[in-house]
């Protein structure tokens, strides 16, 4: 059932290209996007008969599939669901027939391609949240780059094609040092267990030496935050996402930006446990930085797209917090505010999307007064802007309030600059909101403007529906995640310790004695890098010779 | 029931909200109306109820659901009335419903849609409150908390077309937003300490602890912090520049979020965490100071505007100075007291205000009035009724409350010290609220009207927007705006006189002992500021407290005569200092305005807080973060290194053009395959 969930919109996608036919048949255009819209729902029906029939007491992975795919590497396909991933999928599922509808007038080029990979990109963001094996993982997270390099860089805007090259460089950049991370680690497995394996439950369990750990964490924490992005690696975010087209901004903020956080939840901090607790204060650090940073860079935007841009940094660095503290309300919080994120910001892209759509420009300075001209658009306006500024009662407030609650508990002095972010959310968003919709109409051509049509209703109902249910009864997302946090958390926590006695299979005891294990002082020098990484490697080589050459 | 209470007007809002462009006016209205009546009946049923349980301290509990469930983090959603909420509930649904009747005659020359959205908002911002009030924790208060924020921002800015008005609503919003950081950050710092977040329990946990009367504990922070919190809420130095600023808003919102409910919210957030505040002793000594600061400053700022409004908005500020002095030296009844009357009279004189703008088609300039005593008598007398009852003139309910602070800012509880100094300050606040107040009885009511002969039209330019929506101006040819002036109709009258009564008899309830009375709102409101025995509660170490206080009854009576002789002096010759400049020698003020230009220029300008947090805050963020944030180091550090490196790779590539295809896919797979590469040579070698 699963696969068929994942695989589903791979199907529509291929069916949309058939329906669309040889060439360009601008006459089947509406079939087209009546198959992809089609498909997307029905996905996201099904994304909720799974969240119907999870099991909320169940630490484990449900509707899990398991298959042999690769033999000679031992490389399955295997998947599953629990509570960390199970809302993740329901948002994709959720955003993904949105995304669709709001490009629904403004793409007119090659609508069959563009339906075409924004359900392929679904099946493979799905993917990635469903896999359990590291390398199936890895397949899905590089295909999602493709279908989004080319939603960018085909139905972008004007420099489409330099914010396409530079999300890719960007992102690849990362990727590649994590499939060098996730084969190394595949065979330290084979080293300790005779057998190489891919498998994310077995490797969790993986011995690793406190240098190898640290790398291996290290890549994989690269890829996730600068996919999240985490300050200082966010630039590729503003070009790419005021050159995207409305659907692509709002699957890029609202699902592939979670990738990032969901990575470092799902393998960076359970792989990694020791190097985690070393490296999280910097990562936190960052975070913080990324809050107070990108709000006040999102403040003095002139481009409403560029600003909700800057504003995903500032609480993208909410949800990294989260994650730093590694406990029960600071993991729960970040992983609410992941899907919060995906609701309010979506539904922020969308509604600039409307007005993009309306008179081609997303600059503040062009708007005004719009509350005269289309006032139910900008009661949703508000409505959205609430939600993203956490007002209690909207979905944006648990999750800040989870992290902080959480955050707070790890470091006070972090999370009350952290709390700023209360402030200055409110600075921008509400600015923004004046600017573009109080005060008189001062440009002729906003007074024809026309309010919000059905086709916008159909984007606003469920966005804000969903903003305010998940505000109102936090209790139905909460209670299905807590056993998979806690268990993420036990296995953080637990195996810290139980890793150091346990020692590094391979190495003499003695050898390792000058190595103080968890090395608490983030971050090493450069020079201490570059001998770390020669140890790492060094050793590599070392726990390889018994292993392979028996 | 309780959850009844904010749900009536919540259904309230969502009808006008959904329906109500649709309504006509007397269904729109009609309904909003109906939610608040309704609300204060289930109330006043609620209240008796509460009443009837004759126990030392009742209490009525209700949990809707479990809001937010986190591990050890467990939130219900869950209302609680005792006394203290009780009286608060009242007040809120009681001068809620006389204020949303007056705005039905107030607000009738808006189009409907406009109608129907100003009531809406009236009634979301009733829902809250009323959540704010009833809520058993704190994050439940916080809903509330915030939600009036937001509702005090649309209703600030519901004139949206005017630049001042939006604004204004933003300067609200963001500055009640640098409190909520404080209360937040209380919030977290309450949890990580006592581990639970609900009221009783945070009492029950920090009455097990010794008052931290040296240095600063947990507690002193926590409460640091939420008193940071109630500052921004209730207008306290230093986060009180919004509220001037909030006059922008139709007038009955001033009378009933900027005067009577949402701005004493600070002062009731005090009043519920009593328990907490007492062990926190520093804090308590701070508030004092803060809250008489800002009775002072907002009072000597009052002596000058031209404002109707904004006199009364500094009123305000300085009253709430008051209620936080009483908090500050521990006197809680007194502080909620004062909370209570002060509901009647301020909320009184903005409608009052409020019909005076009416009749003048939209005019507030003190300066173009005059001589309106004989137009709108129902507005005068209520008018005045509420100037005697905010001067403090005996018998009225203002005289009580004010008395009950000041005797207590000199003698202290037995939760903190008063001294000398809080009661003179407090008392040339006394004077100085007589003065400003008469001032405005008299510049607005008595002598000749200043602008009789010219048509509205050709008002002071300053205080008319053409253009907005202000009622009157509109529909400048609407009858009964000019010509001839109109008092009051009755949906606005009918409030003035209710709220004229209650203004003159709300003090009863609180008759100090000295005067023979027996004080009762203390007795009512005490239980609700100490922690109630239960089982697994703590060892009784409060109880020689009231013990002293019952000692200090008998002993005290004649300073607390004495002092009440002299603030009745005060007030009596605050009212005589007005009649002497703006009755009998109206050139005498204006030549001691000039002969003191400096510090009269430094009134008028507010003590140029605006300007000062301008120059120091907002310019710098705002260059800051466009100069070096993200041209300096987003632009210029960040994507400057990242092209940077670009541009070496590309250089360096010219000479391996030929492998180089174009293609991003190609370079993908060769990223791909280089990186297994390097990795198996590493492994196999």
């Amino acid at each position: 059932m699963l696969s068929l969930i994942v695989f589903l919109p791979l199907v529509g996608a291929v069916l949309a290209l058939l329906a669309g036919g040889r060439g360009d048949r601008p006459e089947r255009e509406p079939l087209v996007r009546n198959v992809a819209l089609l498909t997307s729902l029905v996905t996201f029906a099904a994304t909720l008969w799974l969240w119907w029939r999870f099991d909320p007491a169940s630490a484990d992975f449900q509707f899990v599939e398991r298959y042999d795919w690769i033999r000679t590497f031992n490389i399955q396909y295997y998947v599953g669901v629990d509570g960390i991933s199970l809302f993740l999928v329901v948002l994709t599922g959720f955003l993904t027939p949105l995304a669709l509808l709001s490009s629904w007038e403004s793409v007119h080029k090659g609508v069959k391609t563009f339906s075409f990979f924004i359900l392929a990109l679904e099946t493979a963001m799905l993917g990635v949240f469903v896999s359990i094996d590291l390398f199936l993982f890895y397949v899905f997270w590089d295909a999602v780059l493709i279908p989004m390099y080319f939603l960018i860089g085909i139905w972008g805007y004007e420099r489409r094609i330099y914010a396409a090259v530079k999300f890719i460089l960007y992102t690849m950049a990362g990727s590649v040092l994590m499939l060098v991370a996730i084969i190394g680690l595949a065979y330290a497995h084979a080293q300790s267990n005779r057998a190489i394996s891919f498998n994310l439950l077995d490797l969790y369990n993986v011995p690793l030496s406190p240098q190898m750990e640290s790398w291996f964490f290290l890549a994989f924490t690269l890829a996730f935050i600068i996919k999240v992005p985490l300050f200082p690696f966010h630039t590729w975010l503003p070009d790419a996402h005021v050159e995207a087209p409305t659907a692509g901004s709002v699957i890029l903020a609202g699902v592939m930006l979670k990738m990032g956080t969901y990575g470092l939840l799902r393998f960076s901090f359970p792989l990694f446990p020791e190097a985690a607790s070393a490296f999280s204060p910097v990562l936190a650090l960052l975070a913080v930085i990324g809050i107070v940073y990108g709000a006040l860079v999102a403040m003095v935007q002139p481009d409403m797209k560029k600003l909700v841009a800057y504003s995903s940094v500032s609480h993208l660095g909410f949800v990294v917090l989260g994650l730093c503290a590694m406990n029960l309300q600071g993991v729960q919080g970040s992983l609410y505010q992941m899907l919060n994120h995906g609701v309010s910001t979506g539904g922020l892209f969308m509604i600039v999307g409307m007005l993009s759509d309306r008179r081609h420009t997303r600059l503040i300075s062009e708007f005004g007064g719009l509350k005269a001209v289309a006032p139910r658009f900008v009661a949703a306006f508000l409505l959205i802007t609430l939600s993203s500024i956490a007002l209690p009662g909207m979905n944006g407030f648990v999750g800040e309030f989870l992290i902080l609650i959480g955050a707070f508990k790890w470091s006070p002095r972090l999370t009350a600059v952290a709390a700023t972010g209360v402030i200055l959310s409110a600075v921008y968003m509400l600015w923004m909101f004046q600017r573009v919709n109080y005060g008189e109409v001062k440009n002729e051509k906003n007074r024809t403007l026309r309010d919000l049509t059905p086709r916008e209703w159909a984007l606003v109902v469920p966005t804000v529906a969903m903003a305010i249910l998940m505000g109102v009864l936090p209790g139905i997302f909460l209670r299905p995640m807590e056993p998979a946090v806690t268990k993420v958390i036990e296995r953080v926590k637990a195996t810290q310790p139980a890793r150091v006695s346990n020692g590094i299979s391979g190495v003499p005891a003695g050898e390792r004695t000058d190595n103080p294990l968890p090395n608490p002082e983030p971050p090493p020098s450069r020079a201490a890098l570059r001998r770390d990484l020669a140890g790492a490697f060094a050793e590599a080589g070392r726990i390889s010779s018994p292993g392979t050459k028996p | 029931m309780l959850l009844l209470i904010p749900l009536l007007p919540l259904v309230g809002f969502l009808v006008n909200a959904s329906l109500g462009r649709r309504l006509p006016k007397s269904i729109s209205g009609g309904v909003a109306c109906a939610a608040m009546v309704a609300s204060f009946i289930v109330s006043v049923v609620a209240a008796l109820d509460l009443q009837a349980m004759h126990v030392e301290s009742p209490a009525l509990a209700q949990t809707v659901f479990t809001w937010l469930p986190s591990g050890d983090l467990q939130v219900p959603f869950a209302l609680r009335l005792d006394n203290l909420s009780t009286l608060m509930i009242l007040v809120v649904t009681g001068i809620g419903a006389l204020i949303h009747i007056y705005s039905v005659g107030y607000m009738h020359e808006e189009p409907d849609s406009e109608y129907a959205r100003y009531f809406s908002y009236l009634n979301l911002f009733a829902a809250f409150m009323l959540v704010l009030v009833l809520g058993a924790s704190f994050p439940v208060m916080f809903i509330g908390w915030e939600g009036v924020g937001l509702c005090s921002y649309l209703l600030i800015g519901f004139y949206f077309k005017k630049q001042s008005a939006s604004d204004a609503g933003k300067k609200a919003f963001v500055v009640n937003r640098v409190g909520d950081f404080g209360f937040i950050l209380g919030m977290l710092l309450i949890f990580a300490t006592f581990g639970t977040l609900d009221f009783q329990g945070v009492a029950a946990a920090a009455a097990s602890r010794a008052p931290e009367t040296a240095g600063m504990g947990v507690m002193t922070i926590a409460t640091l912090l939420l008193f940071l919190g109630a500052t921004g809420k209730s207008a306290q130095i230093p986060l009180h520049v919004w509220l001037p600023d909030a006059m922008e808003g139709p007038t009955p919102v001033s009378a009933l979020i900027h005067a009577a409910t949402m701005v004493t919210a600070g002062v009731y957030m005090i009043g519920r965490n009593a328990v907490l505040f007492s062990h926190a002793p520093l804090t308590l000594e701070l508030i004092a100071a803060i809250g008489v600061a800002t009775a002072l400053m907002a009072g000597t700022i009052g002596l000058v505007q031209t404002d109707i409004k904004r006199v009364l908005a500094y009123s305000t500020v300085s009253q709430l100075g008051y209620m936080f002095l009483a908090m500050g030296v521990g006197a809680y009844a007194a502080g909620i007291f004062h909370l209570y009357t002060h509901a009647f009279f301020k909320a009184l004189l903005f409608l009052g205000s409020g019909a005076v703008i009416h009749a003048l088609a939209g005019e507030q300039d003190l300066r173009h009035m005059g001589g309106l005593k004989k137009h709108l008598p129902i507005t005068y007398w209520t008018f005045l009724i509420g100037a005697l009852a905010i001067a403090g003139v005996p018998l009225l309910s203002g005289f009580f409350s004010k008395d009950e602070i000041l005797y207590r800012a000199f003698v202290g509880t037995e939760h903190a010290h008063g001294s000398a100094v809080l009661w003179a300050i407090a008392s040339v606040t006394a004077l100085l609220t007589a003065i400003y107040m008469f001032r405005l009885v008299f510049l607005t009511f008595h002598g000749e009207r200043r602008a009789a002969h010219s048509a509205p039209g050709t008002l002071h330019p300053g205080t008319l927007h053409p253009g907005t929506l202000h009622p009157g101006t509109l529909h400048p040819g609407t009858p009964g705006t000019h010509g001839t002036l109109h008092d009051a109709p009755p949906s606005m009258a009918i409030p003035l006189i209710v709220l004229a009564i209650g203004s003159a008899v709300a003090g009863f309830v609180g008759v100090p002992h000295a005067l023979g009375g027996s004080n009762s709102i203390e007795r009512f409101l005490e239980p609700s500021f100490e922690v109630h025995a239960t089982a697994e509660s703590i060892p009784a170490g409060d109880a020689q407290a009231p013990a002293q206080a019952e000692g200090e009854h008998g002993e005290d009576v004649g300073t607390e005569r004495m002092l009440m002789a002299i603030s009745t002096g005060v007030a009596f010759a605050g009212i005589g200092i007005a009649a002497f400049f703006w009755l009998r020698n109206p050139e005498r003020a204006a030549a001691v305005a000039r002969q003191f230009s400096g510090p009269y220029r430094f009134l008028l300008n507010k003590y140029y807080f605006d300007e000062l947090y301008d120059t120091l805050v907002v310019q710098p963020i705002k260059q800051v973060s466009t100069g070096a944030l993200w041209k300096g180091v987003d632009a210029g550090l960040i994507d400057g290194g990242v092209n940077g490196v670009g541009a070496v790779v590309s250089g360096a590539s010219a000479v391996l053009r030929r492998v180089q295809t174009g293609s991003v896919r190609t370079y993908a797979a060769s990223l791909f395959l280089g990186a297994v590469a390097i990795l198996g040579w590493y492994l196999w070698t």
